[in-house]
């Protein structure tokens, strides 16, 4: 990156409690993505603290955070990172070949598991191009779940989906909540934030709003209320 | 990763740009093609040179006059070998078995209309065990019976000059206007690429030649046999020793010169391995440029698929797992052409053998080591880029398009 020294962060400090769904909100420079990539590991934060699931991770090697992403943590992208040419299955098992504990029967058997969590254990053996952009980012939500993790981070990822799709997407998200599952869900889109229980606002790299979600929206309903489809958006 | 993994995606990202692959593959596969074959050619004119100089006689000796010059200029008028030189050694030399002089006179041999431009030698019988030659039909001449008789034993090449209706036994030879009776054939040992036709020869008794065509008592060379392989240095030593003091000899500088064939074996050998080696080394290059192409195969490889490297790190992929997965690729492409390159190698080589009858010997040696190498290529110029891929931060990496 550049030469200056850019803190898109100052001083944010909040906590997501076992069980929660949050969505992280904020326009594009309000430190969301820096946010992220603290909760996902895949930085560390310049000064304070990250502790995920009791274990400081600030002064941890590239080698543990590689580890703890391995096994606590599940990142559904906006651009679901499928590789092409390559099955859902074998997309969904992805995780788990860099997990020496686990063997291959097992991980055949969790990744089919996932599949059928996100509803596509019809479509284990299609490839990304066969797919439309809401089944692929079901099996990118089945790669996120199939490791167990203690928190599942979505970053932007309805951006790419239509109305119809985010909803159904969100839907998914709903349920895997429903069952337990910890959440961390970044957008920069109000409606799709009034489907989870809380809203952390940024704002140019300070908290700006941290407020619980009286009235959570339920995906499922809100996709029953849209109007029908139209034949050429039917996907698939 | 699990190893077994780790083939499965390096295969599969292989297969995936087939093009790109095969080529890859192509540049390793010709280098190693070449060096087998190169070394094929150098083993086997290796191969060929020994076999031709043991026919000749693996423990022949060669004495000849040593002609000191400086300049071009001989210095002093050079000591010659006689007739009693020849019996000394077959009287006194321990670690002789066999001595024959060798005297040679030029001129055609004429059967008729049918000519023959082979050189007369005169030998005693014993050239035959040094040199390797069987009698075919007829007889050798006897060292004590047939001295200057006039007659001869002929090579095969010579019977198909002159007796091209076969059946040379009895019948003369006409040299420099001189009757030869043919009294023997000798059975053929074929020419090889390499010296002359060795069935190319007529054989008579020395005697006759010095004195019937030269008119002299000097002896051109002595050829003697070894008592066995291992022995051409005490014999020679033996047989400088025995020449030395039948002429109380006491300069610093030794009269004659002592070839042996050992000697001899080393040296076309040396200049051969020297070929061979040279040949070999531009063969390696080759191979050093089809490294190159996998180098920049995998950069290309590694750019392109940034994205995925990202998203593998973000799922817990370690640096260690993004290199081993990179470097796999580049080493199977480097043991899969590898291993067409042997096949290849070892067929071109058959082939030049069959067509071009060219002496090819494919040995063990070179296959082993360049398929070690074609690894060693692999994992060396797989290295660069895989670590490049993984060294790679997985947030610029996912970001990348």
């Amino acid at each position: 990156m550049g030469d200056e020294t850019v803190h898109a962060l100052r001083g944010v400090s909040f906590d997501i409690h076992r069980g929660e769904f949050v969505t992280i909100m904020g326009t594009s420079g309000s430190g969301k993505s820096t946010t992220l990539n603290i909760l996902g590991c895949m930085d560390k934060p310049t000064s304070g603290h990250y502790i995920l699931d009791g274990e400081h991770t600030e002064k941890l090697s590239r080698d543990a955070l590689a580890r703890i992403r391995n096994q606590k943590i599940g990142f559904v992208f906006q651009s679901y990172n499928l590789l092409s040419r390559t099955t859902a299955l074998e997309n969904v098992e992805l995780p788990l070949l860099y997990n020496s504990k686990i063997s291959a029967e097992e991980r055949h058997h969790r990744a089919i598991k996932a599949l059928e969590m996100v509803g596509l254990s019809e479509r284990m053996n299609h490839l990304p191009n066969q797919m439309s952009g809401g089944q692929q980012q079901r099996v990118a939500i089945a790669r996120a779940l199939v490791n167990d993790p203690v928190i599942i981070l979505a970053d932007e990822a309805t951006g790419n989906l239509d109305t119809r799709t985010s909803y159904e997407i969100m839907s998914i998200f709903q349920e895997l909540h429903s069952q337990g599952k910890t959440i961390a869900f970044v957008t920069h889109e109000p409606d799709i934030a009034t489907f989870s229980g809380r809203t952390v606002t940024l704002r140019d790299g300070l908290l700006k709003k941290d407020v619980i979600n009286e009235n959570v929206q339920n995906a499922r309903v809100a996709l029953e209320a849209l109007p029908p489809p139209e034949t050429f958006d039917e996907e698939g | 990763m699990s190893p077994l993994s780790l083939i499965k995606v390096a295969m599969k990202a292989l297969f995936r740009n087939r093009m790109r692959t095969f080529l890859s593959v192509l540049g390793i596969v010709i280098g190693v093609a070449a060096v087998i074959a190169m070394v094929a050619m150098g083993e086997g004119s290796k191969q060929s040179i020994k076999d031709q100089m043991t026919s000749m006689g693996t423990n022949a000796i060669i004495i000849q006059p040593n002609r000191d010059r400086r300049g071009g200029v001989q210095t002093e008028s050079a000591v010659s070998l006689e007739e009693e030189d020849v019996i000394a050694i077959r009287n006194e030399a321990q670690y002789i078995d066999a001595v024959s002089p060798m005297i040679t006179a030029n001129g055609q041999a004429i059967v008729g209309n049918n000519n023959s431009p082979t050189q007369l030698s005169g030998i005693s019988s014993d050239y035959l065990k040094i040199r390797n030659y069987e009698i075919e039909d007829g007889v050798m001449f006897d060292d004590d019976a047939d001295r200057m008789a006039k007659v001869c034993v002929i090579g095969q090449t010579v019977v198909k000059n002159l007796f091209p209706e076969g059946n040379p036994l009895g019948k003369t030879i006409r040299y420099k206007s001189i009757p030869l009776k043919v009294i023997g054939t000798l059975k053929s040992k074929g020419s090889g690429d390499f010296g002359q036709d060795q069935d190319d020869v007529i054989f008579t008794p020395y005697q006759t030649v010095m004195k019937r065509f030269n008119a002299t008592t000097e002896i051109r060379q002595i050829f003697c046999n070894s008592i066995g392989e291992g022995y051409a240095e005490k014999a020679t030593e033996e047989i400088m020793g025995i020449l030395k003091e039948r002429r109380q000899w006491t300069k610093p500088t030794d009269p004659f010169r002592i070839f042996t064939q050992e000697e001899m074996i080393t040296m076309m050998t040396n200049t051969s391995d020297m070929l061979s080696m040279v040949l070999t080394v531009i063969a390696g290059i080759s191979l050093l440029v089809g490294g190159i192409g996998i180098m920049n195969i995998m950069y290309v490889s590694v750019t392109e698929r940034t994205k995925e490297i990202g998203l593998r790190m973000a799922i817990g992929a370690r640096g260690r797992d993004i290199l081993l997965q990179f470097l796999f690729e580049s080493v199977m492409i480097s043991l899969l052409g590898g291993l067409i390159g042997i096949a290849l190698g070892i067929g071109a080589s058959q082939a030049v053998k069959a067509i071009l009858n060219w002496p090819m010997v494919v040995s063990a040696t070179s296959v082993v080591v360049s398929f070690g190498v074609c690894f060693v290529t692999g994992v060396f110029f797989g290295w660069y880029p895989a670590r490049k891929a993984s060294n790679l931060d997985p947030i610029e990496a996912l970001r990348f398009e």
